[in-house]
């Protein structure tokens, strides 16, 4: 094992009772060649990837387009069938490997998705689509649904009025209210949130922003907020997760992570955003992505950082925690990161 | 690079501008009859500037910059009155042939949806090399496409060239786009929401080729966005639309530093903000209104929490500054007031 960095103890993050634990989750979708179509590899989409999620707490997982971001969250669901990995929920054991195995917990994770024009079944009254999920999970008896659709409208800031309008008559922030009242329906504990408002106007974005931490403060909601966008993760997070080529590369409260990033490509994505501050021009992050068939032997980040040493091409660096305070609390370590070198410590031999 | 605000005073006194527009209103056909989408929107670009054009959906950015080349949908969309004026010449009244050389060569666009505006039964290399069919050029167009191609971030330009668009992902088609409408050195880009598909990665990469066009070449730039932070960052002037109107105009600098219309400033708390500090961003209250649901006078009156009673009449743009100019009574000159004594309760 390498050594690991001790830095000065930093503020303990607030200790929530974790509500889901993830360990080892691997998703590979199989790449097919030749004339009988063989499997000859696998994206590796998410490769070994353990994190936790506390009670009422907004994990974000942030990184680039094809770093395994949704598929993590899609996996969380079985919405894409995981090659192996274990989920603890409230002290059961589910292997998600087998896809029957964690039927029964379904109703506990629900999902939005980015894009509120496809995401809504154009054929579906908007209480048709908030009523199947309770009818199919045998909720609510039919006398009662309207009520209850009603309920789930105005929880969201909609007219129950609009019931029975298509969700064509409907604007996008609208229409994402209405996908965020179809997973409250089932009363979940984690709702997985895919990059909600990136398709929505800013001023929209902030009201279902608004909404959504409203609901989470109120009902208790666990969210893991998936999001390209830094600047909106940094305004709603308690803890941010970076990944990079389907592994995490840092893990951390979102206080720590942007005020100290540990990795270089967190560092990298942080400077190559703009702000409003003119005098701080966005950096650019060069360099080749590997394909995530063929991943390197050592650091999948080392073909692009600027603080490669030679270790970093033979050995693949696991993610290693900063703070021995956060070490005892290991369900919330306040900060890691998968680096040899990571920023603002000396290099570890 | 050049200091946004000096480069500004020392063309806006020297050159001609390249573009102006104006009072450009245009409607569309909608099942009541013919409905406004813009009123009387006037900006000028000049040569090597960045103009950022910013708004929410409807406000009518996008229709104003698919006038700009003609290419308002038919039937449906059309100019209702103004000018737009490329080197001094009308756009709307050229004749075809001339309109032809105008787009690409002189003005390249990249449009929003990469997907929808290129040909999905053409292989890349064929729409990359079709502007080199309608213009002149001197060199290899597949050189220069590849060099483009090179310079977008796109890696195997072998196998991008080789493609058909549903084999590359909306980032890869973004790039293609952007290397196609920047093949022929356009002296102005049109840029409608140029990077929003695009990694943040992807993003500065684009936004730094695009300034290095800007000082080689001094390509002007328009550009259109809801990202009040690109603007900040790439644009010399900004412009606010609101529905169908411009609110607020005026160098980037001074726009920051003096934010004057209600709805500017709430766009700017509604924005996510890497430099402040932990707490959500605060959102506009209320909706952007259709176009048929306008209010006479101030068409922001409804959601702004300043409205009082001289807000009921249309606000001109009023001069705030160098550059600088504001549709709000909150900033207009007493003559524009006169009749209405002090701010009185905000209207319903």
């Amino acid at each position: 094992m390498p050594p690991m960095p001790v830095m000065a103890a930093p503020a303990p993050a607030p200790v929530l009772a974790p509500l889901l634990e993830v360990k080892g989750l691997k998703t590979w979708f199989p790449v097919t060649g030749g004339v009988l179509r063989k499997t000859v590899g696998h994206v590796k989409a998410v490769n070994d990837v353990s994190f936790t999620i506390g009670a009422g707490e907004v994990v974000s997982v942030v990184g680039e387009s094809g770093c395994g971001k949704s598929t993590l969250g899609y996996s969380l669901l079985g919405l894409v069938q995981p090659t192996a990995g274990t989920l603890n929920l409230a002290g059961h054991s589910i292997d998600i490997g087998k896809p029957s195995a964690w039927n029964a917990y379904r109703r506990d994770f629900q999902i939005i998705f980015q894009d509120p024009y496809t995401s809504l079944n154009p054929r579906h009254t908007v209480f048709e689509i908030l009523a199947e999920p309770l009818r199919a999970h045998g909720l609510c008896p039919a006398g009662q649904l309207p009520e209850r659709v009603a309920g789930l409208l105005e929880r969201v800031g909609l007219s129950a009025d609009y019931m029975h309008r298509f969700p064509h008559a409907f604007s996008g922030g609208q229409r994402q209210r209405i996908g965020i009242a179809r997973a409250l329906g089932l009363s979940p504990k984690l709702i997985v949130c895919d990059e909600v408002v990136a398709a929505l106007d800013v001023s929209v974005q902030a009201q279902i922003i608004h909404l959504l931490m409203d609901l989470k403060a109120e009902l208790g909601l666990s969210l893991l907020f998936i999001s390209h966008d830094l600047s909106l993760v940094k305004a709603i997070s308690d803890r941010v997760l970076v990944m990079y080529l389907g592994r995490i590369v840092e893990a951390a409260s979102a206080a720590e992570l942007f005020a100290h990033p540990r990795h270089p490509y967190t560092a990298a994505l942080l400077e190559s955003i703009p702000t409003l501050d003119r005098a701080r021009k966005p950096k650019l992050l060069g360099g080749e992505i590997p394909s995530p068939v063929n991943l390197p032997a050592g650091c999948a980040f080392a073909s692009r950082c600027t603080r490669v040493q030679d270790r970093c091409r033979r050995e693949s660096p696991p993610l290693m925690a900063h703070a021995t305070l956060s070490m005892a609390d290991a369900a919330h370590n306040v900060s890691e990161s998968a680096c040899f070198f990571p920023i603002g410590f000396p290099p570890s031999s | 690079m050049p200091n946004g605000d000096m480069y500004i005073k020392t063309m806006n006194s020297a050159s001609q501008p390249l573009l102006e527009v104006e009072d450009l209103s245009i409607g569309f056909a909608s099942d009541t009859g013919l409905v406004a989408i813009t009123d009387k929107v006037n900006f000028q670009l000049h040569p090597g500037e960045a103009y950022g054009l910013v708004g929410e959906s409807g406000c009518g950015k996008s229709v104003t910059c698919l006038s700009l080349l003609k290419l308002l949908p038919v039937p449906g969309g059309r100019v209702l009155s103004g000018r737009i004026l490329f080197r001094g010449r009308d756009i709307l009244t050229m004749p075809m042939d001339e309109l032809r050389r105008l787009r690409g060569a002189e003005i390249g666009m990249i449009f929003q949806e990469p997907g929808a505006a290129l040909n999905p039964l053409w292989p890349i290399r064929r729409q990359l090399l079709e502007p080199f069919r309608y213009h002149a050029y001197q060199g290899d167009p597949l050189q220069r496409i590849r060099s483009l191609l090179d310079r977008v971030g796109i890696a195997d330009p072998d196998r991008v060239l080789s493609a058909y668009p549903h084999q590359l992902s909306g980032g890869m088609l973004q790039r293609v786009m952007i290397a196609m409408a920047l093949s022929l050195n356009p002296p102005l880009l049109i840029a409608d929401e140029p990077t929003t598909a695009l990694d943040v990665t992807v993003q500065a990469q684009i936004m730094e080729l695009i300034q290095d066009l800007r000082d080689e070449f001094k390509m002007a730039v328009l550009m259109v966005t809801h990202n009040l932070n690109l603007v900040a960052q790439y644009a010399d002037r900004v412009g606010v639309m609101y529905a169908g109107r411009l609110a607020e105009e005026g160098p980037v600098e001074d726009f920051l530093r003096r934010t004057l219309h209600p709805y500017s400033q709430g766009l700017l708390a509604a924005l996510p903000r890497l430099d402040a500090g932990a707490g959500l961003m605060k959102p506009i209250a209320g909706q952007v209104p259709r176009p048929a649901d306008y209010l006479p006078g101030c068409r922001f009156r409804d959601r702004c929490p300043h409205a009082f009673a001289p807000c009921g009449g249309k606000p001109e743009l009023f001069p705030a500054g160098p550059g600088h100019s504001v549709a709000c009574f909150l900033h207009a000159p007493a003559e524009a007031l006169a009749g209405f004594s002090a701010p009185v309760e905000a209207l319903p």
